[in-house]
């Protein structure tokens, strides 16, 4: 079953590799992992999808937790959330067809973000399931190339606030306020 | 060009490590770590020098276990952080604080594969609770105020600060006060729950056949005393894994002694029989619990430990505490009520004493030698006050079955890694932290012969340490479990050694050999008197095997018992 999990780290070179080093060591499949910049200055933000079994994925949450470099784990999934993936997908588009690929685009409320002779982009953004059923539908003109961001999820309603923790990113030395999530 | 208030990041590492209480390091120099060396001769710091690396991080572990102090290493790129990878590895899986300086290549080469590069930060990711890459003197302050923070927080272990030699040539400005390390406190645990420990107070009183499963942690805690509050006004036994050997007096009335592997049958027949089990500070290895699905099938469980992540791993536990357990011990002392556990405790001295008879070290002697009766020995004629340093195979084992351990902080062993070559450099280790301590390292011929280059170190230092060498000829436990599951193919482990008095001899120590249980005790009466570093070489029984056993993967009760030939011929319990 995918879990998703929110990570809060410090955006410094390293993380990543150490987040990910946790989940290949258990061989965890990591389904997706984004990692991105935040409202605040030196925090950065990733949305990890894996395909494990609760007890292994609290494992995992235990595990990073403990890393010096994360500052909050949420684990998503035991309440409400908002679950977005945007793909690009490059469809193969005789003279005959196009028309046809244009009016799915719609009903998926994709953009058509670049023309060729014999082919579009098309970009869209949904849950998981909206991306796959684009998918699925453009599949039978022929995908030329296709490319997902991965999922970047949060939680829905009020932002429950961490126990907020100190952070100092290291180079600066500014107070525990700086950062704290 | 020396500019007033300014140091080189060299000089930052030295005025660092003694902010933090440093007074000796353990390292290996080389050029990319020189600047570093150069700058050490201002300071008065100790510097023990190695004979390897590997031995580098083991002394420092050492010195840490002994202690309870954070150990300091220090060596130079490429195969010297390399050698430096096996000692981490050993001190995160034994929770040891270490703090591993490196140096590396100059910055403008990082990712080039320049002469003695190696990426590792890269390496030791997953053998340290943190790294650090540290290329600009003025992060090296911060970096190693943190890493000593890490190391030493929640649960500990080592990290590595890896420092450019363009950081330690340039110059900062030293400002200790700004780099006040903050992120390890990101991760300490939540406050106590008073309805959690409501929980396990319920489970103590309702309890008829409770024990303690005493770990490391007591230790790395400091929680001796709670502990055994605890167990004496509830009444309650405990059982203690390999590294909780010590963490409890091993002759107080209430001390079991070890459980697993090749604890005493009594002991893992108590835990299979419990109705309770209290684990403090242990984390239900596999060593440990035998098969889990068959893992104390009576027992509810109350787990106190600092590691969120050892909760509920390999046992499901019905109370789970993360918290230092001598906070949670202090809260829940007032309210645990007074017991009597005597027709349990009766139950547990029944099954004792049909284990006694088969207990090696009270049989006749037959004219050989056995491990068991030189630990035996070593442990009466020590008054079991040493500090021992054990390496890993069967005579690790027969140490932990046969010194009983009293004292906080006497045995020091690789529990967790089982890393060979470990007791003589952590023995030497363990010597510099605690110089009026008497320290014995217990080795196999092989381990010995793995790290004994730093018999050379221990001269050099002017440190003594007393070394006995158990010698079987063989990898023995290695040899044991191929005589159990291998149907006898010795593949690899019959191993030749040196002549060890002559080995002692070319290094100026002191050297004996000893055949006999006779020569046992003048053996070790001889070696505690010489002034330095001295070796007594057991040639003990080749084919001897560690019992009793729980074979790997069977359940905790079905132990493989001592030989019963050996029970027949038994005499009264001493
Ligand atoms: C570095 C390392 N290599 C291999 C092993 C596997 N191993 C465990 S015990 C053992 C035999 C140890 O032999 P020895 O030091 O002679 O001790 P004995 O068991 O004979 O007492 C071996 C090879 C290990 N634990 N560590
Ligand atoms: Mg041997």
């Amino acid at each position: 079953m995918p879990h998703v999990l929110v990570v809060y780290t410090d955006d410094e070179p390293g993380v990543l590799t150490r987040v990910a080093s946790l989940f290949r060591r258990r061989s965890f499949n990591i389904h997706s992992l984004t990692v991105g910049p935040t409202e605040r200055v030196g925090l950065s933000r990733m949305t990890i999808v894996v395909d494990s079994d609760a007890p292994r994925v609290r494992q995992a949450v235990e595990h990073l937790r403990k890393l010096v470099n994360v500052l909050e784990v949420q684990q998503l999934g035991e309440r409400p959330m908002v679950v977005r993936d945007l793909v690009l997908v490059r469809v193969a588009t005789a003279p005959e067809v196009r028309s046809e690929v244009l009016q799915l685009a719609q009903v998926f409320r994709a953009a058509v973000v670049d023309i060729a002779e014999d082919s579009l982009v098309i970009e869209c953004t949904g849950s998981l399931a909206k991306i796959d059923a684009l998918v699925d539908s453009m599949r039978p003109f022929g995908i030329l190339e296709l490319g997902r961001t991965g999922a970047v999820a949060m939680a829905r309603g009020t932002r429950t606030p961490s126990p907020s923790r100190p952070a100092v990113p290291l180079r600066t030395g500014a107070g525990p306020e700086a950062m704290s999530v | 060009m020396t500019q007033p208030g300014t140091y080189t990041g060299a000089q930052l590492i030295w005025e660092s490590l003694i902010r933090e209480g440093v007074d000796t390091v353990f390292g290996y120099p080389g050029g990319a770590i020189l600047p570093t060396y150069d700058a050490m001769t201002e300071y008065t710091i100790r510097h023990v020098l190695v004979r390897h690396e590997q031995s580098a991080a083991h002394m420092a572990d050492g010195y840490a276990r002994a202690s309870g102090r954070v150990g300091v290493v220090v060596a130079t790129s490429g195969p010297g952080a390399t050698n430096l990878v096996t000692g981490l590895a050993t001190a995160m899986l034994d929770s040891t604080p270490l703090v591993a300086i490196t140096g590396q290549v100059g910055s403008a080469l990082l990712g080039t594969d320049a002469f003695q590069e190696v990426d590792i930060t890269g390496i030791t990711i997953p053998v340290t609770k943190h790294n650090y890459l540290v290329t600009r003197a003025e992060d090296i302050v911060p970096a190693i105020r943190e890493a000593f923070a890490v190391a030493r927080s929640g649960r500990p272990g080592p990290v590595l600060v890896d420092i450019t030699k363009d950081a330690q040539q340039s110059r900062a400005t030293l400002d200790w006060e700004a780099a006040v390390p903050q992120r390890h406190l990101r991760h300490l645990p939540a406050p106590l729950d008073p309805s959690v420990l409501a929980q396990a107070l319920d489970l103590i009183r309702q309890a008829k056949r409770p024990i303690i499963l005493a770990g490391h942690g007591i230790q790395l805690s400091g929680a001796r005393a709670e502990v055994l509050a605890l167990a004496e006004r509830a009444d309650i036994p405990l059982a203690l894994t390999l590294l909780g050997l010590g963490a409890v007096p091993a002759t107080h009335p209430l001390s079991l002694g070890m459980m697993g592997m090749h604890g005493e049958a009594w002991v893992n027949r108590a835990i299979q029989e419990a109705d309770l089990l209290l684990a403090f500070g242990m984390r239900f290895d596999d060593r440990v619990t035998g098969k889990l699905k068959e893992y104390a099938p009576h027992a509810k469980k109350i787990h106190i430990d600092i590691d969120a992540s050892e909760l509920n791993k390999n046992v499901p536990v019905d109370v789970a505490i993360v918290a230092d357990l001598g906070d949670v011990l202090r809260a829940l002392l007032p309210e645990v009520p007074v017991a009597d556990r005597s027709s349990w405790l009766g139950t547990i001295r029944e099954w004792r004493g049909d284990s006694a008879v088969r207990d090696i070290k009270n049989l006749p002697d037959d004219g050989h030698l056995y491990a068991a009766h030189v630990m035996h020995d070593l442990w009466r004629l020590t008054k079991g006050e040493a500090v021992v340093v054990t390496d890993v195979g069967q005579h690790q084992m027969w140490e932990a079955q046969y010194y009983k351990h009293d004292g906080e902080r006497s045995l020091i062993t690789s529990g967790g890694a089982g890393t060979m070559g470990f007791a003589l450099p952590a023995a030497i280790g363990a010597k510099i932290a605690r110089p009026e301590a008497e320290v014995w390292v217990v080795a196999g011929d092989g381990g010995f012969q793995m790290t004994f280059a730093e018999l050379m170190t221990a001269v050099q230092e002017g440190v003594k340490v007393n070394i006995a060498v158990i010698n079987n000829g063989y990898l023995g436990m290695v040899r044991q479990w191929q005589a159990l599951f291998y149907e006898g193919r010795y593949a690899a482990t019959p191993i030749l050694s040196p002549d060890f008095v002559k080995l002692a001899d070319a290094f100026g120590i002191h050297g004996q050999r000893v055949e006999t249980r006779g020569d046992v005790a003048a053996a070790v009466v001889q070696a505690r008197a010489a002034g330095g570093t001295a070796l007594i070489e057991f040639k003990v029984e080749q084919e001897d095997s560690v019992y009793p056993m729980v074979p790997a993967g069977a359940a905790l009760h079905e132990m493989i018992r001592r030989p019963s030939a050996l029970a027949e011929t038994g005499s009264d319990p001493v």
